[in-house]
């Protein structure tokens, strides 16, 4: 898995590729706490079109990120969701508290 | 004879793709839909995640997996040798987590549930954990 950060205003923009799992968990939420911090993001789109694979260890660390900026007053959106991520994100019931797109 | 194969991984989190593509990559024999084999693939991947995760909680150990090809149907053994688990029914509740800190959303037993056609957990405290779990064509 790799990741791209883009920020925007107080806006942070994640592109992440690859696989998603309690292995590369770890990178996406060092790498994602980091930029948060240093340039206080307040809200955080997830941008998840090259994403491949996701399990529950995504669905620990999407909500950890979202428990951080709705703190911040902010909004999480997923973006560009693939069917088999979708199906993960649905079962977790991410999607009714999170904005998602496909 | 039917068709199987057999793996044995150090509990490391490097092996959580390794496995879970292995296992697909064995279940393409059986004239699954490629939903089929993502699904295989989460649910394995819950699996040893919670092997290595809990029943090791990240120290040495063995994860051992063994496939078998059985009527059209895909039938998938993980087990570790470690800690076990006390009570069963509760730590299969949706979002039961004995790891929140860990960020864990409890959650990996209901994907296993939800993605897999069958799914028998058997535990024994201070002996290990034995997952077994099902996908059939079809099914
Ligand atoms: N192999 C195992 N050995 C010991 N305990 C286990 C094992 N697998 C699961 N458990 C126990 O069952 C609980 C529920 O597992 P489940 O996979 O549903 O959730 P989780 O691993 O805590 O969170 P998530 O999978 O969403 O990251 C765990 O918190 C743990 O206490
Ligand atoms: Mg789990």
């Amino acid at each position: 898995m790799d990741i791209k950060l883009e920020t925007i205003g107080t806006t942070l923009v994640v592109k992440i590729n690859g696989e998603i799992d309690h292995h590369t968990a770890q990178v996406f939420k060092s790498e994602v706490d980091r930029e948060i911090n240093l340039r206080n993001i307040v809200n955080l789109v997830l941008d998840f079109d090259g994403v491949t694979f996701m399990d529950s260890s995504g669905i620990g660390v999407v909500v950890g990120r979202y428990k951080e900026i709705t703190a911040r007053g902010g909004k999480v959106m997923i973006i560009r969701v693939k069917p088999q991520v979708d199906k993960i994100l649905e079962i977790s019931g991410l999607k009714t508290i999170l904005e998602c797109s496909h | 004879m039917e068709n199987y194969m057999k793996l044995e991984v150090p509990a490391k989190s490097i092996n959580e793709s390794f496995v879970r593509a292995v296992v697909a990559a064995f279940s393409v024999q059986l004239d699954l839909s490629v939903e089929d084999l993502a699904d295989i693939k989460t649910a394995v991947s819950e699996a040893v995640t919670n092997s290595i995760v809990h029943g090791y909680a990240n120290m040495k150990g063995i994860v051992k997996v063994v496939c078998k090809v059985v009527d059209g149907c895909i039938e998938i053994e993980i087990s570790d040798f470690g800690v076990g688990i006390e009570d069963v029914s509760m730590a299969m509740q949706p979002l039961f987590t004995s790891k929140p800190e860990c960020e864990r959303s409890g959650m990996g037993f209901t994907v296993m549930q939800t993605f897999m056609d069958d799914l028998v957990v058997k535990s024994k405290p201070g002996e290990g954990t034995v997952i077994t779990m099902k996908k059939c064509i079809g099914g």
